[in-house]
């Protein structure tokens, strides 16, 4: 009785959340324009999609965008846990404190005060200012990602390595960044998705004519959304069912190859 | 495992490689944004216009176009306003333009420049845009629309003519309104034979009680989701801007667009040059372009919302939308019809207020 009734919840869940993907792919193919009615089976607006240069222009300018953005990140965010390891408790617990603040603080607060800054820094804006608005609210994540790992280095490894010889930058790579990259992986990663996600701080930082996937969707509402998204979006999510898919198979692998 | 950790200072180099050449050419990927005679920033609607003229234009002129997009008057006012980018043209709504115009925020048109505008846009919406801008100093009209009543002629007992039979209790549970303060006070105010504009204490109270009133015979209030629920015959009547008439008939030929007699909201979007424009003498050339008669039929194709371009009008060549009342109804017909203006910070304070209780009652 008990499994049944757990069974039902789990399906639940999983309805409810899958249900509204399983809509959008179901519209991608629909050859009516509105959602109300079934005019058939079509792959047009996937064709179309391909030949949308606004919405194909978005989707370059996003990945651009979120690889960028979540590279230099992790870069930033990966050295600065290693500068505050060598700091002191104080100071340390007050840059993890103003580190995250941006997490903490609402979208909309962070993406005004950045458009006010570029305003009076007098910067203009583009995909520039968008992407150092990425990097800036993407550092958090990585940090948050990276810390935990640090903590549970082992320091005298490094000072072996130091003491059989290797220069300091050698020891880093050879023998504390290979105990770091799954933290600076998963930082990287969450940055890539905090980037790809991102609406209200594009909004507020874009330069004229740069649009992101999520703008140009906005922008869409008055004269409803066009069918060439829903092919895009369902094609975003097959995607990222894939690289999830793959993403864990590959550590079973590795643990039966070990 | 030793061999495997050996590659990761070379996926480092990798890493930073493609971020030196990333760099340049993400932070001044703005730099080479002009045309042999210069650019024009303009500010539109999304999915406003026919991607092809733009590039048509900019064939034809030189003129390099920095196309931006907005979704609702209230996110482009603030916009323009922060001077973050210096746009030369926008395309708002009448009561946003009328709000610009007394903030002194547009420039005045200078008709010599832009000859297709006093040729192809018909003089009865320069009168209509009169109601916002006086003297049509500011704004060139490019669509416009009415707002009406969409019904499903298989689910009503009469036909549909006026705004009371939103009040029908036949009706219960079948019928849409729109989820915007001024387009519901509007059916109100005119129902009650009253201005669309009013400020008067009693007629907003009789407004406010009659959609009190109304409420529970509301299936709900919704904004865009009026053209997908007539589609599909969830609810019999709707309120829908009449753009959205044609397409929605065609998808379900048992809906029928009216524009209620007791008069309506006559909406105009229109090209507007602001104050600051960088670019003046390109933004009337492209606004000129705009109004070309083949240029707005494009667009017309494209958008599907009627067209204030006579010229264009002409072009048609499907006569039943050409000739279609909803398209183009004759303003002349009716003398009820009205603009919205923009009330001032305490008018919207006021039916801000009101919707509210109604939104809560």
């Amino acid at each position: 009785m008990k499994t049944i009734a757990k069974r039902i919840y789990i399906a639940l869940i999983i309805l409810f959340l899958y249900a509204p993907i399983g809509i959008l792919i179901v519209l991608s193919f629909n050859k009516s324009k509105t959602r109300a009615k079934w005019g058939g089976f079509t792959f047009q607006w996937y064709v179309e999609l391909f030949q949308n240069e606004e919405i194909l222009q978005a989707l370059f300018n996003t990945l651009l965008i979120a690889v960028a953005s979540s590279l230099i990140a992790t870069i930033i965010g990966t050295v600065a846990c290693i500068a505050m390891t060598g700091m002191k408790r104080r100071a340390k617990s007050i840059l993890m404190g103003v580190t995250n603040i941006p997490m903490l603080n609402a979208d909309i607060v962070t993406g005004i005060s950045l458009m006010l800054l570029y305003i009076s820094l007098g910067i203009k804006f583009g995909m520039g200012t968008i992407l150092l608005s990425h990097i800036t609210f993407n550092i958090p994540y990585v940090i948050l990602s990276v810390m935990p790992r640090m903590k549970q280095l082992n320091v005298s490894t490094y000072e072996a390595a130091l003491d059989l010889g290797s220069s300091p930058l050698h020891a880093f790579f050879k023998v504390v960044f290979p105990d770091l990259l799954p933290g600076i992986l998963s930082g990287f990663l969450m940055a890539f998705t905090m980037s790809l996600d991102d609406f209200i701080i594009t909004h507020f930082t874009k330069g004229v004519g740069v649009d992101t996937l999520s703008t140009k969707i906005y922008t869409e509402i008055k004269k409803g959304i066009k069918p060439e998204m829903y092919a895009l979006s369902s094609l975003i999510f097959v995607a990222v069912l894939t690289l999830l898919v793959l993403i864990n198979l590959s550590p079973t692998d590795k643990k039966k190859s070990s | 495992m030793m061999k495997k950790h050996q590659n990761y200072p070379v996926r480092r180099i990798v890493a930073s490689l493609a971020l030196t050449l990333l760099l340049p050419a993400t932070l001044c990927g703005c730099g080479s944004d002009r045309g042999v005679n210069g650019q024009v920033i303009v500010y539109n609607w999304g999915e406003y216009i026919d991607p092809e003229t733009l590039r048509m234009f900019e064939e034809e002129t030189g003129i390099k176009v920095i196309y931006d997009e907005f979704e609702t008057n209230e996110s482009m006012y603030p916009k323009v306003e922060s001077g973050a980018v210096a746009y030369d043209i926008a395309c708002p709504s009448d009561y946003m333009i009328s709000r610009m115009i007394e903030n002194g925020m547009l420039s005045e048109i200078n008709y010599d420049n832009i000859p297709n505008a006093k040729k192809n846009i018909g003089a009865q919406y320069y009168e209509q845009a009169a109601g916002f801008d006086p003297e049509n100093k500011y704004a060139i009209p490019y669509c416009w629309g009415t707002v009406g009543i969409l019904y499903n002629q298989t689910m009503v007992e009469e036909p549909i003519t006026r705004w009371e039979q939103l009040w029908d209790e036949k009706y219960a549970d079948n019928i849409l309104m729109q989820d915007s303060v001024r387009d519901a006070f509007m059916v109100a105010e005119k129902l009650n034979g009253d201005s669309m504009n009013t400020l008067d204490a009693g007629e907003l109270e009789d407004a406010k009680n009659l959609l009190i009133k109304q409420k529970p015979l509301v299936q709900a209030y919704v904004v865009d989701q009026v053209r997908d629920k007539m589609i599909g015959g969830e609810a019999a009547i709707g309120v829908i801007y009449s753009g959205e008439a044609i397409y929605t008939q065609k998808e379900n030929p048992d809906l029928v667009y009216v524009i209620p007699e007791e008069g309506t909201n006559v909406w105009i979007d229109s090209w507007v040059i602001l104050k600051n424009a960088p670019n003046k003498e390109n933004a009337e050339k492209f606004i000129d372009f705009m109004c070309r008669e083949d240029i707005a039929l494009m667009n017309f194709d494209y958008i599907t919302y009627s067209t204030p371009n006579v010229a264009a009008r002409e072009l048609i060549e499907d006569e039943t939308i050409k000739n279609s009342e909803i398209a183009f109804p004759d303003l002349s017909q009716y003398d009820n019809l009205e603009t919205y203006i923009y009330l001032g910070e305490d008018g919207d304070y006021l039916y801000n207020e009101l919707w509210k209780e109604v939104k809560a009652y």
